[in-house]
């Protein structure tokens, strides 16, 4: 395991130097073929961004001229209604807002804490059993469960409707603690924690004041990771959460698929739907929900997705 | 000094190290570990006074009734059959778009179309099935812009099991090819361009080298890649099986894993029994498909073994 993230890191080390000095012109690709390539891409592209551009134009179109020309790309007849129907109530929104970010903020600096906690004594040679130690850790990736007695067990304890059945399960993740081990095997010098132990500072002096200082990186990769699972978390909602309040916004989008469907239940189809819907703007609040949902991500998608790859590329290739 | 007391002195010496993996530790235990355990549960009478310790046991009854129900048999299908042509499909593409997007020659570009590809990875699957049904929905994309101009039917997606059988893994790949790429493309960028140099010396076409070069170096990403995925071949990502599809039920057929299967069973029918007999039955195949991955690894090459 060891070797396979340690071989790949040094590999992503290179691909850094290799993008400084440009590869040997007489191999690149003739114009023809590189002008096909960049028509692939932009058209592969061009899908992956389509179907998000699609929703936000009917959130703003017109329920009617939905039902009649259907989900199109540029809004015939433009409308704020939507929006306006759904923030018409929108105490639940906001509720949901607070949810994710409680939750997301919580979590993410809780698993960072914890990770490090873990990671940082199996990453000591000197640390008696750390092999039994890290075992069991890894063993949990190989080996689970599964749902129903990881759900009897939070009944057991009473985490039903509680913000911890939203923490607890993404806390410390065996993988984000492989990549920290490894990250502090490799880049924090035994001679320095040696020196600092001969000066009398403590365990926990050492790992405040010399570790975490020079693991930025590997902090802001995992946080980052932890702030995507977080705040992508339906999944353990649905599980645990029947009470409004505890209501996260992915939660809250799941629920309003179905309950605008149930509204329009047995007329999902445009051919049986025909003017009954109309009364409720059922397809545009639906993609309206959407956007309040997607929105944050699509908004800090671009600022974040530069540490993401950077983040893959030294830590997550060996899965 | 006897083994005990070479125990204690460890723990005392090592006390403050100890102390810091304490709180991780218990999360590991009661998140992970004491679910494990829990697994008895599939070979009880569950009742909610009882709890997973104080229910009678019942033996193998529970499987017998889930082995009668043929939605566990689907699932099961449906399960093996969909994972490995995910992981054939994900991982050939990713391959190709890396390979392809190396070779472009603006890097600007290559820059932008890999934020492009990576953007679905960064949504929740909930967010996915609002843009799937955005295109299939009865007024959706595909019905009502391109099939109506084309004089064709609209066709009425989320009754029709069979089309699932081609959207299920296109939405698989749209979300999750991007996340590959970039994986296989620090792969790719690693390699020595030394290589590429002497081939260019000796002659070789693009494809030679991609052929000759390329892939062969990528070859123990690729195995680490996949062996890992082989070790999930039981375990469906629930989100595409059980969002996307709307949670139909007529659509089961083909959009039942087992994943669903125990969520269903459990949190919907309220099965305790049924559902804990599939989730054993799931822990431990995809247990046993693990080691044997594995093994198959460390005896073609140990190198790649993941232990």
């Amino acid at each position: 395991m060891n070797a396979h993230i340690e071989s790949h890191t040094s590999a992503a080390g290179k691909a850094r130097k290799r993008k400084a000095n440009p590869s040997v012109t007489s191999n690149g690709l003739s114009r023809t073929a590189n002008a096909l390539l960049v028509a692939l891409f932009a058209l592969l592209s061009l899908a992956c961004i389509y179907p998000v551009l699609l929703v936000i134009a009917v959130s703003f179109t017109d329920e009617q001229s939905i039902v009649t020309y259907g989900y199109q790309i540029i809004p015939k007849q433009f409308s704020l209604f939507a929006y306006r129907y759904l923030f018409e109530d929108a105490a639940q929104i906001y509720r949901s807002y607070g949810v994710s970010i409680a939750v997301t903020l919580i979590g993410t600096v809780g698993s960072l804490l914890l990770t490090s906690l873990l990671a940082f004594p199996l990453s000591r040679r000197d640390m008696p059993y750390r092999n039994v130690l890290a075992f069991g850790v890894f063993f949990t990736m190989l080996f689970s469960g599964g749902l129903v007695p990881w759900y009897l067990i939070y009944n057991d304890a009473g985490l039903n409707n509680t913000l911890w059945a939203l923490i607890i399960p993404h806390l410390v993740a065996p993988f984000n603690v492989i990549i920290m081990r490894t990250f502090f095997t490799n880049t924090i010098p035994v001679s320095l924690i040696e020196s600092a132990k001969i000066d009398g500072a403590g365990e926990f002096k050492i790992f405040a004041r010399i570790v975490m200082p020079l693991s930025l990186p590997v902090m802001a990769t995992i946080g980052l990771f932890q702030t995507l699972a977080y705040w992508n978390d339906w999944f353990t909602s649905s599980v645990f959460i029947s009470d409004n309040k505890l209501v996260s916004l992915q939660y809250l989008m799941y629920k309003t698929i179905y309950n605008i469907q149930y509204l329009n239940s047995g007329m999902v189809d445009a051919n049986v739907a025909g003017s009954a819907s109309a009364a409720i703007p059922v397809e545009t609040v639906r993609m309206a929900m959407a956007i309040v949902g997607i929105g944050p991500i699509v908004f800090v998608y671009p600022f974040l997705q530069k540490y993401f790859v950077r983040g893959l590329t030294v830590g997550a290739v060996k899965g | 000094m006897s083994r005990q007391a070479g125990f204690l002195f460890n723990i005392v010496k090592y006390r403050a190290l100890f102390l810091m993996l304490v709180v991780p530790a218990a999360v590991l235990i009661f998140n992970n570990y004491i679910p494990m355990f829990g697994l008895v549960v599939a070979f009880k009478n569950y009742n909610y006074i009882g709890g997973i310790l104080g229910s009678p046991w019942e033996g193998i009854d529970n499987f017998k009734f889930l082995f009668q129900t043929e939605d566990a048999w689907v699932a099961t299908r449906n399960t093996v059959l969909y994972n490995p042509l995910f992981i054939v499909l994900n991982t050939v593409c990713a391959i190709l778009l890396a390979i392809a997007l190396n070779e472009l020659r603006s890097r600007k570009l290559a820059k932008v179309f890999q934020s492009s590809l990576l953007f679905p990875y960064f949504l929740s699957f909930v967010a996915v099935s609002y843009l799937a049904y955005a295109f299939l929905g009865g007024y959706g994309f595909i019905n009502k812009s391109i099939l109506e101009p084309l004089g064709l039917p609209a066709v009425s997606w989320y009754t029709k099991p069979g089309y699932w059988t081609v959207i299920l893994p296109l939405v698989n790949l749209w979300k999750n090819v991007g996340y590959g790429m970039v994986v296989y493309l620090a792969a790719i960028v690693g390699i020595d361009q030394e290589y590429y140099e002497a081939a260019v010396i000796d002659g070789a076409s693009k494809w030679k080298q991609i052929w000759k070069i390329t892939i062969p170096l990528i070859v123990p990403v690729i195995i680490v890649l996949v062996i890992l995925q082989i070790g999930r071949i039981f375990n469906a990502d629930f989100g595409l099986f059980y969002q996307v599809p709307l949670n139909t039920g007529v659509l089961t057929p083909t959009t039942s894993v087992i994943d669903t299967f125990v969520y269903r069973s459990l949190l919907i029918s309220g099965n305790v029994g049924m559902s804990a007999a599939a989730s054993f039955y799931q822990s431990v195949v995809g247990f046993v498909l693990v080691l044997l991955t594995n093994f198959i690894v460390r005896r073609t090459s140990p190198e790649n073994a993941l232990f």
